[in-house]
């Protein structure tokens, strides 16, 4: 293939990966701590909603930005409370929050701006502008490096370069850090924790918020970088092909990266081809989006590798008297 | 738990949470400007105030009845069957497959060997997530998860590639044999010489729904594998202490699980589309978790359950049609509210019941060991003394 095809799919890839990037991670830090999480995908909706629409309100993509994350820690709130507090089920409440998500989305966005569910089409100011890195212009012509400089490094908007950084401080927090020993900690042996005088509710309030706030960026992204605004389900099963990165990558920051790029560059595939020939047989489209789906069945069925969840992951912790 | 009276765990503490969630949606409602009071009005009288708005909410009862009997027989083993929406899309496959194989010459032909091939497609799309955790031990909620969007990428691909009529753009399949046509609820009154709306798609299927809220009541409660299979959902290590097989109970609990979700293809593809077309479920089979939650996972419970979300459902398309302001999504927001007071936060309403019992019929509380805490041994001396 000449780099020409290459280096859009490749800029796709890096487009995809995003939002499922932000989900997967803020995946990880709530099952760390033992607090599975298949809400990401309504947190990732309802964060691209409020984002879109308060930055359609406020002409400021920031604002719209902060307004997302609230809206996605609001939901991690009500999941915390549920699954940390009242101790119930982790994942009923996470499918709660999604059918809220999905639900709320539309009903407030129709009562707002009558577009039937949609926001107003964000410009300008309301949305993530891509940024030209130094010496993009420059380096242009340089042969190989310069087209992957210019295209595909270059001329992102920020939320794509802050997914790239929040895999490493995941990485640096959950690993070089005391706070990220004892989240693993609360993950794997609360009881351990708990020995030690650390609050665990503490903690897994502390994962569940950090999860909010990741998936915040994730669906302001969606509706504000990647889209020029929301539209009805935008999120379109995001936030379960990122809990599947996130199985993928067995709970790791770098392994989620690979995963979620490896998903990304899927879609951009299906995007940018509507069938794809290898070796005389034509692959579906629906095969392609598929995918991600089967890939994490295989992984799970211990056939490449075995993923094992923190051990903790969904039961709540009773304290002992 | 079991000092608490039994109709306060059954009956008191379920109405409780289905009130809160109505009395959040019902704020939902006021925010965007509407009468809660009005609304709930008009969803009453649209889901049963009419043959039509019976027809329907008894149309959808019979869907939401197959989906929560399907989560419920998993819950009764502990397992949570995630994946009735993607089950009970390839059962309307499988109906689909019989209706169109053979020009039926009548219904009561077609109807056993439809019902036959809505259970087995679904239980087949239930079987490898069961037994990959029967097996190699991964987690059920999960492979349900994804077995669904791969049950909605092989239909698309099924009925845009290979199933579609010929000369169509739709996506759908063709019109099945008029012989396989259900008798709807409209025919059946005219047998027994009554009046029933012409338009409304409840069908002799509802009857099958009823019977298969029996037949799960009599397997779990009346016989030796329903008695194994609670016992493995109460406890595995006593299951297997008592020889019963993980792996067997495990896949025969998400086999009858997933035929139950299946059987919903009987009534929403060949009871009421009469074709296939694409997403037969809308939904149904998440629906399907509220309905198993609000009915505590028992057959009667499950009914209930559905008849209320079936009027749940045909009320909220009335609201929307009388009051355009309240759109249909106000559904998902009561449905997404029942799940998350009477699933995740039933430990908010339990707790000061379970507090008040406690105290009513176990005066004195046993008193901590002394010794095993320092400070707490000062404590009881301070009694003592």
């Amino acid at each position: 293939m000449e780099m020409s095809t290459i280096l859009p799919i490749l800029d796709g890839t890096m487009r995809s990966a995003t939002p499922l990037l932000f989900a997967c991670l803020a995946g990880l830090f709530s099952e760390r701590s033992g607090i599975i999480d298949i809400g990401l995908e309504g947190k990732l909706l309802i964060a691209a909603f409020f984002s879109a629409s308060v930055a359609a309100m406020t002409g400021n993509v920031w604002i719209g930005a902060l307004a997302g994350i609230g809206a996605s820690m609001t939901l991690s709130l009500i999941h915390g409370l549920a699954s940390i507090t009242f101790r119930g089920n982790q994942l009923i409440s996470g499918v709660a929050l999604n059918f809220l998500a999905s639900g709320l989305t539309v009903i407030v966005g129709e009562n707002w701006f009558k577009l039937g569910g949609r926001t107003p089409q964000l410009d300008g100011t309301a949305r993530f502008q891509e940024i030209t890195l130094p010496f993009a212009e420059a380096l242009r012509d340089v042969p190989v490096i310069g087209p992957i400089y210019t295209e595909l490094i270059s001329g992102h908007t920020i939320l794509v370069y802050v997914g790239l950084l929040t895999v490493a401080v995941t990485w640096w927090v959950l690993f070089r850090t005391r706070f990220g020993l004892r989240l693993r900690a609360v993950g794997e042996n609360p009881e351990s924790v708990d020995t030690a005088g650390v609050s665990v509710a503490r903690l897994r309030y502390g994962a569940v918020l950090i999860a909010g706030l990741l998936c915040g960026l994730g669906g302001a992204y969606l509706a504000t970088g990647l889209a020029a605004g929301f539209v009805k389900e935008m999120s379109a099963g995001r936030g379960f092909i990122a809990l599947a990165a996130l199985i993928f990558a067995k709970w790791r920051p770098w392994y989620a990266l690979f995963a979620c790029l490896l998903f990304g560059f899927l879609d951009a595939l299906g995007n940018r081809f509507q069938t794809i020939e290898v070796v005389g047989f034509v692959i579906p489209t629906q095969f392609m989006q598929a995918l991600p789906y089967i890939l994490t069945v295989v992984i799970l069925a211990g056939f490449v590798g075995k993923a094992v969840p923190p051990r903790a992951g969904g039961t709540p912790y009773v304290k002992e008297r | 738990m079991d000092k608490m009276p039994k109709w306060v765990d059954i009956a008191l503490i379920p109405l409780i949470n289905l009130f809160l969630a109505l009395v959040v949606s019902g704020l939902v409602v006021l925010y965007i400007g509407e009468s809660p009071v009005e609304a709930i009005t008009i969803m009453v009288k649209g889901a049963v105030g009419s043959t039509y708005g019976w027809g329907y909410t008894l149309y959808y009862a019979t869907n939401f009845i197959f989906t929560g009997l399907a989560v419920a027989v998993a819950f009764q083993a502990r397992l949570f069957n995630i994946g009735g929406e993607g089950q009970a899309a390839i059962g309307g496959l499988g109906v689909a497959l019989v209706s169109l194989s053979v020009d039926w010459p009548h219904w009561t032909l077609a109807f056993p060997f439809a019902i036959l091939g809505g259970a087995l497609f679904g239980a087949a799309w239930a079987a490898i997530p069961a037994y990959l955790q029967a097996r190699r031990g991964s987690h059920i909620v999960i492979t349900t998860i994804m077995f669904n969007f791969i049950a909605s990428a092989l239909l698309v691909y099924l009925l845009v590639n290979v199933m579609k009529m010929k000369g169509s753009m739709a996506p759908e399949t063709r019109r099945f044999p008029e012989g396989s046509f259900l008798p709807s609820a409209y025919d059946m009154a005219g047998w027994v010489g009554l009046k029933f709306s012409k338009s409304a798609p409840l069908n002799i299927t509802f009857f099958l729904a009823v019977l298969c809220c029996i037949l799960v009541y009599l397997l779990i409660w009346r016989t030796r594998l329903g008695y194994q299979i609670r016992a493995f959902g109460h406890s595995e290590p006593a299951a297997l202490y008592a020889g019963i097989s993980p792996f067997r109970i495990t896949m025969i609990t998400m086999l009858i699980s997933g035929g139950l979700a299946g059987l919903m293809g009987v009534n929403a593809v060949m009871g009421e589309a009469e074709r296939l077309v694409i997403d037969s479920v809308q939904g149904a089979g998440f629906v399907g978790i509220a309905v198993a939650l609000m009915g505590r996972s028992h057959p009667l419970g499950v009914f209930l359950a559905g008849l209320l979300f079936g009027m749940l459902y045909q009320g909220g398309g009335e609201l929307e049609f009388e009051k355009p302001a309240v759109s249909r999504e106000m559904i998902l927001v009561i449905q997404a509210l029942v799940i998350l007071f009477t699933g995740a936060l039933d430990n908010m309403v339990r707790a000061p019941f379970e507090r008040f019992s406690s105290r009513a019929k176990r005066p004195p509380k046993p008193q901590p060991p002394t010794g095993s805490m320092t400070h707490k041994s000062d404590d009881t001396k301070v009694a003592r003394s």
